[in-house]
């Protein structure tokens, strides 16, 4: 576990024990947040299968992180923002990211609501204010603030959480965005999930503050430190934190101190980097298996259960990439379509010219035509 | 109709925006009570309110990046660089996130905003405060590039740039600020981006520029008169995307072709100029396309008026393009 300068929050022990306050939760919230919880691990599962058999290009796992992400996003309202970063994925899918949509992303296929313009692993969904992020991560931290700066000024409650990682925090937009949100008291809570790596950097290297939550006082602002494999620790610091901005006690940051178990992507090879000791450390601590014994032990879950909770989720992902394997073609038009709300004259002769060399080798037969100029 | 310079026409070109849309808000440094360096924003916090026109902390990064957030979540973001020079550590925001928004998302985010930025030379600013940056911008898809070299189009142009879908880099010549001055219309009017005006008619040579340049040029082209050369003079507005067809209708009608500007010559936007008019219409070329442009070098001090083309260099290659 992390050691942190800060009294470090956390709810559960490492065995599953009740050792702090549990929060306002009702059994079937409790539950809830298990099925969420295994639900990101099983879809990783799966999206790793697929990207051995080389049907998706690119994972960011999360394995190591549900309890930080499902824990912190699940105090958020529907009409809240979620500002990614590579593995809140799973988050958005609890607040209403279709699973569907999830995996055409993951297939950058044509029913990608991005239309394949991003890398795997880049979702995004309008519905419930989980905008479009940007592999930068740093630069839209800035970004989260704008519009919490736009949210208060036409009044509205909504809470602005910005995701970022360790790495993160040595970028310009950390310092612009932390800045930024409390010169501007905006309403944003900073979620720093800490899993240990920024690709290959320890978080150690990162930064020679006290911790990464000290940072935060720089700015004028709080700063917390959460055990991240808790989802009950990091649910109370991201409900704390949310309550404040909705008090009108402005921003704070959250650093939810947790490990990524897996490489930082399925490009990545960390053996090369880390010990297999420090890792097999962190495997005891599994957020999943902690949370799964603290619920049994409270009788919301009866033992065995997760075996056939997780029947039930590969069950569901499986239709959905049954489903997502078959997909039209992605029109050629995209190439030069949303670059500007229309498209301009110059991109017009570019696809056309394009086109015709396409057509020529037999590649545009699919009804695809020239634009008029 | 009232006589203002270019920069009475910006302020008022703010002001009108600002009345006419609600979204609409100015921030930067110095651009609140101050009214920014050159008092571009005079007057806006006491009309609007310090919601709508405030300063930031110093931080170009932050101003660009919390715009985008703005302009994603229904406002419609000003935001000012107070001197181009210092956009840099914003050229990340612009180059990765404004410009790239839209497409990446396949139209579900955008970035409909404006920044504002001084540039060029001519006011003994040094390496910092002179640059004309244009090109780095104009080879970025998704961005539009607008300069003003009118009180009348700077402000047409920058109610256009506001009420535009897509983010737009609004380039204002601070050598023109206060140095022109014109009829500019009352109330609200713009100017369609993407189109070009024509400065001065003439039928032997064609020289395109914008900004701080169509002075210069115009200049030129009264003295060729002089001596019995008949000058275009393209001012170009907006300078992506570019209005092509216009480019080349104006290039084939002398085949002669000038193209100025005071940023450096090495894949500064003549080149491109250049190119699009080889391309397209090379056979109605009857001289080879010339550049009158700054040195490839930092932007002088001292002598920053022989650094940038003044008209005796415009003329010289009017003149030898007409005697090619």
């Amino acid at each position: 576990m992390v050691q942190t300068p800060e009294e470090l929050l956390q709810i559960l022990g490492p065995e599953g024990g009740l050792e702090g306050e549990l929060p306002e939760l009702d059994d079937e919230a409790l539950r809830d947040l298990f099925v969420h919880m295994m639900r990101v691990r099983c879809v990783d599962q799966r999206m790793l299968k697929l990207q051995r058999a080389g049907r998706v290009g690119f994972v960011g796992t999360a394995r190591g992180l549900e309890g930080a992400m499902i824990g912190s996003a699940a105090v958020l309202r529907p009409t809240d923002w979620l500002w990614s970063g590579l593995r809140e994925g799973g988050a958005a899918v609890m607040r209403g990211l279709p699973l569907a949509e999830y995996v055409a992303q993951m297939y950058c296929n044509s029913n990608d609501t991005a239309k394949g313009r991003q890398m795997c692993n880049h979702f995004q969904h309008q519905g419930t204010n989980y905008p479009s992020w940007s592999s930068v991560i740093g630069t839209q931290v800035v970004h989260g603030v704008g519009a919490a700066y736009a949210s208060k000024q036409r009044g509205e409650e909504a809470v602005h959480a910005v995701y970022f990682g360790d790495g993160a925090t040595s970028s310009n937009g950390f310092h612009s965005g932390l800045n930024f949100a409390a010169v501007w008291d905006a309403p944003v809570v900073f979620v720093c999930v800490d899993n240990g790596w920024a690709i290959s950097v320890p978080s150690s290297a990162q930064t020679a503050a006290e911790s990464y939550a000290a940072k935060a006082r720089a700015y004028g602002i709080p700063g917390v430190a959460v055990d991240g494999n808790d989802v009950l620790a990091c649910y109370q610091a991201a409900q704390d934190a949310v309550e404040r901005v909705r008090a009108g006690e402005g921003p704070s940051l959250i650093v939810l101190h947790t490990y990524r178990m897996l490489g930082h992507s399925s490009s990545d090879d960390p053996s090369k980097y880390r010990d297999d000791e420090e890792v097999a450390e962190w495997e005891r601590l599994d957020p999943i298996d902690r949370y799964e014994a603290f619920l049994i032990s409270k009788g919301v879950l009866n033992e065995g259960e997760r075996e056939t909770i997780e029947a039930d989720l590969y069950t569901e992902i499986d239709a959905v990439i049954h489903e997502q394997e078959a997909a039209d073609p992605m029109p050629l038009a995209t190439l030069v379509e949303d670059v500007y709300e229309s498209v301009p004259r110059h991109l017009k002769e570019q696809y056309n010219a394009f086109l015709s060399v396409a057509k020529r080798y037999g590649e545009a037969e699919r009804g695809e035509g020239e634009f008029p100029l | 109709m009232a006589n203002l310079t270019l920069l009475q026409a910006v302020n008022d070109g703010l002001k009108i925006a600002m009345r006419e849309d609600p979204s609409v808000l100015v921030f930067g440094e110095d651009v609140g009570p101050k009214g920014g360096v050159f008092l571009a924003t005079e007057g806006l916090t006491a009309e609007f309110g310090e919601e709508r026109c405030f300063d930031t902390p110093l931080s170009e990064d932050g101003i660009i990046g919390a715009a985008i957030g703005m302009a994603m979540n229904g406002l419609r973001p000003v935001a000012e660089i107070q001197f181009q020079d210092f956009i840099f550590p914003a050229f990340d925001q612009i180059v990765s996130e404004a410009a790239k928004l839209r497409y990446r998302s396949g139209g579900q985010y955008t970035a409909p905003m404006v920044i504002r930025t001084p540039y060029g030379g001519g006011i003994r600013g040094g390496l910092y405060h002179s640059q004309s940056g244009e090109a780095y911008f104009c080879h970025t898809p998704g961005l539009k590039v607008v300069i003003p070299s009118t009180p009348h189009d700077a402000k047409g142009l920058l109610i256009a740039s506001i009420q535009d879908p897509d983010p737009v880099l609004f380039l204002e010549p601070k050598a023109l600020y206060r140095s022109v001055k014109g009829e500019v219309p009352e109330g609200s009017y713009s100017v369609e981006l993407s189109t070009m005006r024509t400065a001065r008619e003439g039928d032997d040579v064609t020289v395109f520029c914008y900004g701080a340049m169509v002075p210069v040029c115009e200049q030129a082209a009264e003295s060729a008169a002089a001596s019995g050369i008949s000058v275009e003079v393209i001012d170009l507005r907006t300078l992506y995307p570019l209005d092509e067809e216009g480019v080349l209708a104006a290039a084939r009608k002398t085949g002669r072709v000038v193209n100025v500007h005071e940023a450096p010559r090495f894949c500064g936007y003549g080149a491109e100029l250049s190119a699009i008019i080889a391309e397209h219409a090379i056979e109605h070329m009857e001289a080879p396309i010339m550049r009158v442009t700054g040195f490839d070098t930092p932007f002088p001090n001292t002598l920053e008026h022989n650094y940038l083309p003044d008209h005796r260099r415009v003329l010289d290659a009017i003149e030898r393009v007409h005697a090619f």
